[in-house]
């Protein structure tokens, strides 16, 4: 168990280098950085100014070794756009988007596993194959469409919820249905799937014939077993849903990370876009490890190794 | 004769790719007597005892004249009617130990479970007596085994722990489908006993299907044996032993190699060919390509079920006293 988590670990620290390196590398790639950050009107002069104050003048190397040991210590930089610490701006921006990705994900377990479960114990029937094709269709729709169609029927016509803003809590549930969407799919599946080897099981079987409730052979015997996949996906999704929160923040103006990360591209504020990445990966990362852990709680064959 | 505690009759199941897996089958179990159900792989003895629990898989079709627990009709009762006799008036053993167990609740759990849902009470109450029977079933150290997972026991411990488990309740009627397939001799023996006990003490009935003619031998009062979905003979063990009549009987007893009958060297009896499978429309006797005495009579049409002594039926062509008529001519 310890090796498990050991190995993951390292795994994970792995994967957050690869991550920052890219980063690095993608903004480097796009340009004369000091070009764009001095902006059209600036002079040779400027421009050497510029390069010299954001050390864009030294070595790649040297610069990918301060950022990688300076975002160790958990300093990001300096925007330049906003003349603050980069650190500051996200962890400002963090509650809004982390709100976002938790109503995402709590709407998305709430429909997903019900809707899975049902059409497991239904296998084969019409409303099996309804609430699957429902699923695909929810699959193909972009997110900024859903979200632009739901901010017109419940937003515009309606009024039943803010079009923009988080002043209130009602202005998160437009947003997290639209990335609740992007989730309910793939969890849906693997529940019913998940449901359906279940069901269909030898120890199901045993706890028929210990003539246990329906309501405990269903929720307390298979669920349990099945819940394993959806746990460690509904882990890796909400990584999805926050890194897709770069969309639905821009299309409902909530300031949370993703639009920060979404304005500083727009900006060339690097420090921010490479930042942004990174703070994207490693919650992924994190993610991907705490939904280890849980699978690991859920499964004794995991545990007791 | 008292009134038998299950009775089953003319019991049939199909499934979806059209095999009929058990066509029309009769048999009875006593209060206080174990019945025993042979035959070879395939021939319908789990898909019969899980009929009659009413724990078929989906896309089975299950159909019977009566299926009669206590004298109560149970073939039509819902789900939830049979959850109530499920675990507690009737328990069931099965074939698969290795997977039978849900490998996310420890041992105890699933142990004190049943006994909670049927007699109520405390989990402490039910952990005591799921310890008890544990160790009945000759499981040493019982308090740890409650508290393990299924992976963490072999083959031989999960077979216990759901032999244990079917008695938690004390029920009065076992169903075990080869419940000591993955036990060693000695075990083996202690389960056997202990049921034997039970059986003396509660008057446990037991429906118990084996491969194995030894424990036969050893625990049935009567014997149904199985072919092909059919009871093609069926009476007191010591009838069915002494008398045996339907040559498939003839052809299984057979390949028991009887210390001392047998010479060394000698093969050891085997019917050639295999069980055919029955889908629908099949007509005549099933065993007809593998029996020496098939006749034009065996191709097609019902077989005639027959007596061959008291309560022992067998359905065949052939007249009881063929044996004895062949061992006549070939003594002329
Ligand atoms: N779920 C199922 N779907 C289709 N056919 C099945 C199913 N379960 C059993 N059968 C068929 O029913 C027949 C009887 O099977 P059953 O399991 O009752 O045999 P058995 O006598 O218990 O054999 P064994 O001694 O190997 O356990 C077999 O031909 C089998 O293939
Ligand atoms: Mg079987």
């Amino acid at each position: 168990m310890l090796i498990f988590l050991a190995r993951r670990a390292l795994l994970a620290m792995l994967v957050t280098l690869t991550v920052l390196t890219v980063s690095f590398m993608l903004t480097r790639l796009t340009g004369d950085l000091a070009i764009a950050i001095a902006g059209p009107q600036a002079s040779q002069a400027d421009v050497e100014i510029i390069r010299k104050a954001y050390g864009l003048d030294r070595p790649l190397l040297v610069q990918f070794v301060n950022w990688v040991t300076d975002a160790a210590t958990g300093d990001l930089g300096r925007s330049f756009f906003y003349q603050e610490d980069v650190t500051k701006l996200i962890s400002a921006r963090l509650p809004v988007t982390l709100t976002l990705g938790l109503t995402g994900l709590s709407i998305a377990i709430l429909t997903a596993i019900p809707l899975g479960i049902i059409a497991a114990m239904r296998e084969g029937t019409l409303l099996d194959r309804g609430i699957m094709t429902i699923a695909v269709i929810g699959q193909a729709m972009p997110s900024f469409w859903l979200g632009l169609t739901l901010v017109i029927i419940f937003g515009l016509k309606l009024q039943w919820f803010p079009i923009s803003g988080v002043e209130t809590w009602q202005g998160f549930v437009l947003p997290g249905i639209v990335l609740a969407f992007s989730a309910i799919p793939a969890l849906m599946r693997l529940t019913r799937s998940g449901m359906v080897d279940a069901l269909a099981s030898d120890y199901i079987r045993t706890a028929r014939a210990k003539g246990l409730s329906r309501a405990a052979i269903v929720l307390k015997h298979a669920l349990r077993n099945a819940a394993m996949p959806v746990v460690a996906i509904s882990a890796v999704q909400l990584g999805f849903m926050l890194s897709g929160s770069i969309v639905i923040e821009t299309v409902f103006s909530l300031h949370g990370v993703g639009y920060l990360g979404w304005e500083a591209i727009g900006k060339n504020d690097f420090p921010v876009v490479q930042s942004v990445v990174l703070f994207l990966a490693t919650v992924f990362v994190v993610l991907t490890l705490l939904a280890d852990l849980m699978n690991a709680a859920l499964d004794p064959r995991l545990r007791t190794q | 004769m008292s009134a038998a505690l299950l009775e089953v009759e003319g019991l049939r199941v199909g499934f979806g790719n059209g095999t009929q897996a058990v066509r029309g089958i009769s048999l009875s179990v006593a209060r206080g007597e174990t019945h025993c159900l042979v035959g070879e792989s395939g021939c319908g003895k789990s898909v019969t005892s899980l009929a009659v629990m009413n724990l078929l898989a989906r896309g089975a079709v299950r159909t019977a004249e009566g299926i009669r627990f206590e004298g109560r009709e149970i073939a039509g009762l819902s789900e939830r009617e049979m959850g109530k006799l499920r675990g507690d008036a009737m328990a069931m053993i099965f074939q698969e130990p290795m997977t039978s167990l849900n490998p996310a609740y420890t041992v105890g759990s699933q142990m004190a479970e049943v006994y909670v849902r049927h007699r109520g009470g405390s989990k402490a109450a039910a952990l005591d007596r799921a310890a008890h029977l544990l160790g009945r079933v000759g499981i040493t150290a019982p308090g740890m085994r409650l508290a393990q997972y299924p992976h963490q026991l072999s083959g031989g411990l999960r077979q216990r722990v759901m032999i244990a488990m079917a008695l938690m309740c004390d029920p009065k009627l076992l169903i075990a489908d080869e419940p000591t397939t993955a036990l060693d001799v000695t075990v083996q023996a202690q389960i056997l006993r202990l049921l034997q006990e039970l059986q003396h003490e509660l008057g446990l009935a037991i429906l118990l299907i084996t491969h194995d003619l030894g424990i036969v031998a050893r625990m049935a009062h009567r014997v149904s044996v199985m072919y092909a979905g059919r009871v093609v003979e069926s009476g007191p063990a010591a009838e069915l032993f002494g008398r045996p009549t339907h040559p498939y009987t003839h052809g299984l007893l057979a390949c028991v190699p009887v210390p001392g009958k047998i010479a060394r060297g000698e093969p050891l009896g085997s019917i050639p060919g295999t069980v055919p499978k029955i889908g629908p429309g099949y007509s005549g006797c099933a065993f007809r390509e593998r029996c020496s005495q098939a006749m034009p009579a065996c191709g097609a049409g019902d077989v005639p079920g027959r007596e061959a002594g008291p309560e022992h039926r067998y359905e065949c062509h052939l007249g009881a006293d063929w044996t004895a008529r062949l061992a006549a001519e070939a003594a002329a």
